[in-house]
């Protein structure tokens, strides 16, 4: 048994503190800088881009907690992942805003007309709605409505959300897209440990392991209801 | 995706956020709005940073105005903020680079190619070519942000006479400069290099076209194409080659470095149009730097007055 193989309810409520403040800490810097003037000469621009780096940031975050999980044993870092998904969701309507706000000024009709035309802008779109839709239905109450499974396989929708993202990024770079690259191996490695999972399980099923008998004693246990 | 199924798989309790997070979702809300009129404030956006770098004091014989009055920008931004791509991708990591590294002398200018007179020109002979002008232009770059920056510099026709160009001579292609040890980015292999550009020679005669050897009263800082670069202010920024080391005279119409990369985002003549969008985004619009939002973009950046006339007849949606 590792040392952080268990934490108290009371340690995690710690936990989700620190990182609650941590997670506010990218979206303050840009607040801070624009307010001092010290975001170079187009500081909207820095702003949209700041925020957008950083919807992607926690994108990524959020596809590492089950590798996580699954490398360490620490089954509680999965009750940290609601909040990092909600913290992407957070930078991506701040982003839309400055993108609605700064760049566009509330002209919606200019707003759908880019949406249908520029593809890096649909991908966006496409993106943050898929988010949004998440978003909402990430309560309790909510995964109780749609029941677990289905539940599980709409949130499974990060995984597109994620790669259509990389896509917006690629799509609006000038012409230098290691940076977008960068994002897109890092994601489709998560995706790909994911695939990888799903291969040996069906191996594991196919090879019959869960006709055989358990080794050793079985222990009959009672569940209370 | 969502098909109703049974659902034998329950949901861990692991797997569910407590209530305080879920009510404290709220607060995310609260915060969007909170960072979003933070950012919105306006006034602090405009900065005051360090001094720029300082170049050689320019003695100016004519000043004019070409930008209706308006104020230009900060020479801290304007020297600061802006593509450099020799240097790197990154705008402020190029033009930070550019100053700083740029080897500017000796330097001299080759104009070649269908000429009577080939001549090569040492930097300091050509900042004595022609009384130095400072001209007040507008400039747009193609990503959608703008300024006004005082130029000093001559008009290019001037230069070209110097060489006096052949009549079969139709267009002029600009070469440069490469320095490996400086420009770290020339060994991306995204791109081809050199950077090339290039006019139509009635284009680079037009009095508005100007070889710039300086701004804001100084020579020009590394980032702005020291020590000598083109300036055409109907077109988009990077038409104007900066740190310009050949200028050929030709025939046919020269390849260019961003038509090269990306033909159909960047065209040959890159005329300031805000009908004919960027396939990314509009140019209906700019952000001009300093300011909060953005204004209208003016056909030929404000110059059809002067210019129009240059491309009469063609269909400026094909030779964009
Ligand atoms: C309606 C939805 C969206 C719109 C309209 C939108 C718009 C934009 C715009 C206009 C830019 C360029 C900013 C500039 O150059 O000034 C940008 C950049 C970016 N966006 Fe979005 N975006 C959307 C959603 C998203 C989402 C959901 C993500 C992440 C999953 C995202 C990630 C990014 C990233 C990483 C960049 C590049 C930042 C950089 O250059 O460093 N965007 N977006």
């Amino acid at each position: 048994m590792g040392r952080f193989d268990a934490v108290t309810d009371r340690q995690l409520a710690g936990l989700k503190t620190v990182l609650f403040l941590l997670a506010l800490v990218p979206a303050g810097r840009l607040a801070w800088g624009a307010w001092q003037g010290t975001l170079g000469a187009n500081p909207i621009e820095a702003v949209t881009r700041g925020l957008g780096d950083w919807t992607l940031n926690f994108v990524v975050l959020t596809l590492c907690v089950t590798p996580l999980r699954k490398a360490t044993g620490w089954v509680w870092l999965t009750r940290l992942r609601r909040m990092l998904g909600l913290f992407a969701f957070f930078h991506a309507t701040l982003h839309v805003t400055s993108y609605v706000w700064f760049d566009q000024f509330f002209d919606w009709g200019e707003i759908a007309r880019d949406i249908l035309k520029r593809p890096f802008i649909t991908a966006g779109f496409a993106a943050f709605a898929i988010m949004a839709l998440l978003a909402a239905t990430s309560s309790n109450a909510m995964v109780r409505r749609l029941g677990g499974r289905r539940w599980r396989d709409l949130h499974r929708s990060i995984y597109a959300l994620a790669l259509i993202g990389v896509v917006h990024y690629a799509w609006m770079v000038k012409k230098d897209i290691t940076l977008p690259a960068a994002y897109g191996a890092a994601i489709a490695f998560l995706l790909g440990l994911r695939a990888w999972w799903r291969w040996q399980e069906r191996q594991r099923q196919l090879a019959g392991a869960y006709l055989k008998k358990p080794k050793g004693k079985v222990i009959p246990i009672a569940i209370k209801r | 995706m969502l098909i109703k199924r049974p659902d034998p798989i329950p949901i861990l309790p692991s797997e569910i956020t407590d209530a305080g997070v879920h009510a404290r979702r709220r607060d995310f809300l609260r915060l969007s709005i909170g960072a979003g009129l933070v950012a919105a404030a306006g006034q602090p956006l405009l900065p005051a940073r360090a001094q720029p770098p300082s170049g050689e004091r320019l003695s100016i014989a004519s000043r004019t105005d070409y930008a209706a009055m308006e104020k230009p920008s900060d020479l801290e931004d304007v020297a600061t903020y802006g593509n450099y791509i020799e240097f790197s991708f990154d705008k402020e990591t190029a033009m930070g680079l550019a100053n700083r590294r740029l080897r500017v002398r000796p330097w001299t200018v080759r104009i070649e190619g269908l000429v009577r007179q080939p001549r090569t020109l040492a930097i300091e002979d050509l900042l004595r070519l022609a009384p130095l002008e400072e001209r007040v232009y507008r400039h747009r770059c193609v990503e959608g942000w703008s300024m006004v920056i005082p130029w000093v510099g001559f008009p290019l026709s001037v230069l070209l006479r110097q060489a006096e160009p052949l009549g079969s001579a139709k267009y002029v292609e600009l070469v440069t400069a490469t320095q490996p040890d400086t420009m770290p980015n020339l060994r991306s292999r995204q791109v081809e290099w050199p950077y090339l550009e290039g006019l139509r020679l009635d284009e680079a005669m037009h009095p508005l076209t100007l070889a710039a050897v300086g701004m804001y009263g100084q020579t020009l800082p590394g980032a702005n194409g020291a020590p000598l670069r083109l300036v055409v202010p109907w077109k988009y920024g990077y038409k104007g080659a900066k740190s310009v080391q050949v200028i050929r005279l030709v025939e046919r119409e020269p390849q260019t470095f961003w038509n090269k990369a990306q033909p159909e985002e960047y065209g040959f003549y890159a005329n300031v149009n805000p009908d004919v969008d960027h396939p990314r985004w509009s140019q209906a619009r700019e952000r001009r730097i300093g300011e909060f939002f953005k204004r209208k973009t003016l056909p030929f950046n404000g110059y059809a007055d002067q210019v129009a006339q240059l491309y009469a007849g063609m269909d400026l949606r094909k030779h964009y």
